[in-house]
């Protein structure tokens, strides 16, 4: 299969990371110690990460990250989605503490010859971990940059060998009220589940993630395994996963099941068909400091940007059916 | 000092700061003034927290009259067309906020909103009969119009209303937060239906 590298984004697309470099020199030129202590206070290594998050190690480059500048790394671990954690955009990272991802185990069943209990070690360590920088559409219609670190997630499934009945790929969250505070709510059916027809889930492009600028998965994100489908809407993207079943059906799907007027098992990045209640045409790309407060919406791409490499995918599709 | 003095060098004035501290707060963040900070999306965190004060003092206005009933004293009455007043400012600012900074006045994309989202359009029609009011809101309009006044002035309530339904129809999945506003204002509207009732009803048996 022949895979095209992804489209740049235009420039006027990009985060403006210049921005927020030249804000923090404002900062300090005009003498506002407080605030130039908190900007730091969170920092510990030279790369700006807090050092409590592990580096992983034998990470390569890969030719499908995107040029476009990252987010920033507090920008990714501090505004997401993770209902498990609480309905709120902090809620994730203020409430994820207590959340342990390790020991890690996943089951791996239904129509495969390999099937069975397996440790993290054994899913990920076979293979050699990739950066890639992928735009990130959430359904919210706000976007990030993010350096992802993980293996495709088809070269994993492979191992476990698939039978030709397998046509979907069933993915569940961890359930555990005592550790993710928000799953005592029942504002979604608990535990999450997701799906993927067998071509997304062995695309080169699906990602199984493991970590995110070079280092090991904070909770927040989805610790300490989780997909990264870069051309469907965030919460297609499930997080902290412990199954994986190959099955013959469609399998359902947490948000479908809960508005399915308004998500779909689909859910492909298409500015063309709106969500019910607000438009999905643009996006606002995510950006913290004074600069931003005057950035414009951006115009939303169909598969988010990814149409060459997956539009083949959905040939003959009715898009708007299967939204 | 007299009682009426006092609300009005005393406790009017500290009303008055009291509403504006939201807004004190967010222009700091906004100037990132002693560490404090918008955070990511801050467009989106400008328009809500302004919606959410301006909703919130709308509830306030409106529990002044059944708190003037529950407390037999008429100072509540003295408060309520400078919490309207407040609420009007934020609501306003929430819309400005979303026309300039999320909209980046881009007049179609804002038009269609406003045709084709229904919480939009109902929280659009809720400020625009918010205006009337606020215009109207002087002790010169309020004798002007008479009773007419009165009967206009009825129009909050199905300001907080649309304000109410605007929040719980925009929210994602969880609706515990609009759901709070919408009881409270259950509670605020149904202690006046049933306030309204006790009195025909002693009017009723007052008749000979």
């Amino acid at each position: 299969m022949l895979i095209r590298k992804p489209a740049d984004i235009k420039s006027s697309q990009i985060t403006p990371e210049g921005v927020y470099l030249r804000r923090r020199a404002l900062l300090q030129a005009a003498g506002f110690a407080g605030a130039s202590t908190l900007l730091s206070r969170a920092v510990a290594a030279e790369d700006g990460i807090p050092a409590k998050y592990r580096r992983l190690a034998g990470v390569r480059k890969s030719p499908f990250s995107t040029k476009a500048a990252p987010n920033k790394f507090e920008e990714v671990t501090g505004y997401n989605n993770f209902y498990e954690f609480g309905t709120g955009k902090e809620d994730p990272a203020a409430e994820s503490g207590r959340f342990r991802p390790k020991p890690w185990k996943v089951k791996i069943d239904g129509e495969a010859e390999v099937t069975g209990t397996f440790d993290y070690d054994a899913i990920v360590r076979p293979h050699t971990l990739e950066e890639r920088i992928y735009r990130f559409r959430c359904v919210e219609a706000w976007s990030m940059i993010v350096p992802w670190v993980g293996i495709p997630l088809g070269d994993v499934l492979k191992r476990y060998k698939p039978t030709s009945r397998a046509r979907y790929v069933a993915f569940e969250t961890v359930f555990r009220p005592e550790e993710m505070p928000g799953q005592k709510y029942p504002v979604l059916d608990w535990p999450y589940v997701e799906g993927l027809t067998m071509a997304e889930a062995m695309h080169p492009l699906t990602l199984l993630v493991v970590g995110v600028y070079g280092v090991e998965l904070p909770n927040q994100n989805g610790a300490p395994l989780r997909l990264m489908v870069p051309w469907k809407y965030g919460f297609k993207s499930i997080k902290s996963i412990v199954r994986i079943s190959f099955t013959e059906k469609e399998p359902p799907t947490t948000w479908n099941l809960s508005a399915p007027n308004e998500y779909g098992f689909y859910a492909n990045v298409n500015p063309k068909v709106d969500h019910p209640r607000w438009s999905q045409a643009s996006e606002r790309r995510v950006s913290s400091g004074f600069g931003s407060l005057f950035a414009e919406r951006q115009p939303t791409l169909p598969f988010n940007g990814y149409a060459d490499q997956v539009a083949s995918l959905y040939k003959g599709l009715d898009l708007v059916r299967n939204f | 000092m007299s009682s009426q003095r006092r609300i009005r060098l005393l406790w009017r004035p500290l009303a008055h700061v009291a509403c504006a501290l939201p807004l004190l707060y967010l222009v700091l963040q906004v100037a990132e003034v002693a560490g404090l900070r918008l955070g990511p999306n801050p467009q989106l965190h400008i328009r809500d927290v302004l919606g959410e004060w301006g909703l919130r003092l709308l509830l306030t206005t409106l529990a002044m009259t059944p708190l003037r009933w529950l407390t037999g004293k008429p100072w509540p009455l003295q408060f309520r067309r400078l919490l309207g007043l407040w609420s009007f400012t934020y609501l306003a600012l929430h819309f400005v906020t979303y026309f300039f900074l999320d909209r980046s006045l881009d007049l179609p994309v804002i038009v269609e909103d406003i045709a084709k989202r229904p919480y939009i359009t109902i929280g659009f029609a809720a400020f625009l009969l918010m205006i009337p009011l606020a215009v109207t809101s002087t002790a010169g309009w309020r004798r002007q119009l008479g009773s007419r006044w009165v009967a206009l002035h009825r129009l909050v309530y199905l300001v907080a209303v649309l304000g109410c339904w605007h929040f719980y129809w925009l929210v994602k999945k969880d609706v515990r937060e609009p759901l709070v506003y919408c009881g409270i204002l259950a509670l605020l509207l149904g202690f006046r239906v049933w306030k309204s009732r006790s009195r025909s009803r002693a009017a009723v048996a007052g008749t000979p």
